[in-house]
């Protein structure tokens, strides 16, 4: 195929413990760490793998984000993609607007494949792929861990929650990434400079014509209430006589 | 007063207890209906167990061939057809519904709700985000359809009552024929379902292979346990990927949960974070997973599960 399109989001690096703002009306997020989904990177992992097999000429990133979200552009193109585009907006969009915005993007780009994580690591939607495949009206397989292409069509091996799920979608299609559809490469030293050259086009989120204002009130952020430390025990017998204090063995 | 629309999870043989649970949540919302959905090539037996479901008020069938196994892209246009006359549309946040609501959404052009976790008010809910370490609440504007999945750990399932009528429906939207079902390879086993379980053992990178889950698999029969595992064990092979529990595997809420040489990331103890007592059992003393535990043992899981087996009655 010609094409591949993978979709990234910028978040909070999964290894950053974040925290509510006192006042519940956000999560801080201000000076930390930003990175690609991990879940995304797995996406693009993929989508460079099948263009070195020799199934997809060129691999085109996606983000939809602020200004500073072509760090993480400037990363997949380290990584191995060949151009990478910005929709710019400092706005938070809805998974359902950011469906639409990548729909004007596909519409365009007439990718034969979709990749993007299953979910973000930030708001654990699970929702843009699934939505993107509606608007699009083209095959989803989400949760993938194993994708091989046949011509004009995919074969997807999905993680559901009975066992491993595999179907069959006619391209263009829209796939979710899952955890164990691989791991993704290092990025090396000379991949980053080489990185420097290639092109990040930004277009402007209103040049799209896609209305983004959220349609959901989120009204309070809030911490969990958190599992108080039980006790420790220091033998199979206090453990036993524990549990069968609570009648859960006997 | 609003009318509540939920798609029934089944395997063609019996309906998922996600289900129930969603009910659950759907009885929260204080709705005037709350009816169920069966999509299927054979819809009868099925749409009999949740009929029978307490709060339920109708259940609808659709019989189609191309329904079973189910695919979200046959079914959403479904789905979507009959939404029309409701004011709230929910699936579990299992894979199933994971799958399927988020294109039904698109369809209708509106947006979701993943993961409720409870209901606040008619329109107000509480959802998890980043794996679990922050709660938001979200208000559905009047006028906005409500469509949302509703996470199984967070409801208790509702139980049998009088019985609904069932009402077998047509539904004229054009499926699509561009997603097909090869197979389902299941590890499936007499071991009781991990997400229903009473009682659950879970073991991790810590077990050390494929073989020496024996052990685990060993202790759950003595007990009637479910066995479950980390992600650390999946990605390193020792069980099939139905077993994982944590943010991206299943979200579990048995009464009891022993985890054995599970370190305790957080995605994993997103995931048990509803259990009623958890029991951890790590050679290292400060496992994080000690962090929640009710009950911790710091020790060798090889001598330590033998030793509680020699104990039971």
């Amino acid at each position: 195929m010609q094409k591949i399109i993978v979709c990234l989001k910028r978040v909070v690096d999964y290894n950053v413990r974040i925290r509510v703002k006192p006042d519940g009306s956000g999560v801080v997020t201000e000076g930390l760490k930003m990175s690609i989904n991990p879940f995304d990177e797995i996406a693009l992992e993929e989508a460079l793998r099948l263009r070195e097999k020799g199934q997809a000429q060129e691999v085109v990133a996606i983000t939809i984000g602020p200004e500073d979200a072509q760090q993480q552009l400037r990363t997949a193109l380290a990584m191995g993609a060949d151009r990478a585009i910005l929709v710019q907006t400092s706005a938070e969009l809805e998974p359902l607007a950011a469906a639409r915005v990548l729909h004007q993007i596909v519409s365009r780009e007439q990718p034969g494949l979709v990749l993007l994580g299953k979910q973000a690591i930030d708001d654990d939607c699970n929702q843009t792929g699934q939505m993107l495949a509606a608007l699009w009206d083209r095959p989803q397989a989400t949760f993938a861990s194993k994708l091989e292409l046949n011509g004009t069509v995919a074969t997807v091996t999905r993680e559901v929650d009975a066992g491993l799920e595999v179907i069959e979608v006619d391209l263009p299609a829209v796939v979710t990434s899952d955890l164990r559809l691989n791991e993704p490469r290092y990025v090396k030293l000379p991949d980053i400079m080489k990185a420097k050259r290639k092109i990040i086009e930004v277009l402007a989120i209103e040049s799209l014509g896609v209305n983004i204002t959220p349609v959901l009130r989120v009204t309070r952020y809030e911490t969990p209430p958190v599992r108080s430390k039980g006790g420790m025990v220091k033998s199979v017998d206090e453990l036993v006589s524990a549990l069968r204090d609570r009648g859960l063995l006997v | 007063m609003s009318r509540i629309l939920i798609i029934g999870e089944h395997d063609g043989r019996g309906l998922n207890q996600s289900t129930a649970r969603c009910v659950a949540c759907a009885a929260a919302i204080d709705p005037a209906s709350i009816e169920i959905v069966i999509l299927g090539s054979s819809t009868s037996g099925v749409a009999s167990e949740a009929a029978a479901l307490t709060g339920v008020t109708g259940v609808l069938t659709v019989t189609a061939a191309a329904d079973s196994p189910a695919l979200a892209a046959v079914l959403a246009p479904q789905i979507a057809a009959l939404a029309g006359e409701y004011d709230y549309v929910l699936a579990p946040s299992t894979t199933f519904g994971k799958d399927l609501l988020p294109r039904v959404a698109a369809l209708l052009g509106v947006p979701q709700l993943s993961d409720v976790m409870s209901v606040l008010g008619p329109r107000t809910f509480q959802r998890p985000i980043y794996a679990g370490n922050a709660l938001v609440t979200i208000e559905v504007p009047a006028g906005i359809k409500v469509v949302a999945t509703v996470r199984g750990a967070s409801f208790k399932p509702v139980g049998n009552g009088a019985g609904a009528p069932i009402r077998p429906v047509e539904v004229s939207a054009p499926l699509p024929t561009h997603t097909r079902f090869i197979e389902l390879r299941s590890g499936k086993t007499d071991r009781p379902d991990l997400q229903t379980a009473r009682l659950v053992v879970s073991g991790g990178r810590g077990v050390g292979s494929a073989e020496n889950f024996a052990l685990l698999y060993k202790f759950a029969e003595r007990i009637s346990a479910a066995v479950g595992a980390s992600r650390a064990a999946v990605d390193a092979g020792f069980v099939p990927n139905d077993m994982q529990v944590g943010q991206t595997g299943k979200i579990i809420a048995p009464e009891l949960y022993m985890a054995f040489g599970i370190s305790g990331a957080i995605q994993h103890l997103t995931g048990i974070k509803d259990a009623g007592t958890i029991v951890a059992v790590n050679k290292d003393g400060d496992a994080p997973i000690f962090e929640i535990a009710d009950i911790g043992l710091v020790g060798d899981l090889f001598e330590i599960i033998p030793e509680i087996e020699k104990r039971l009655r």
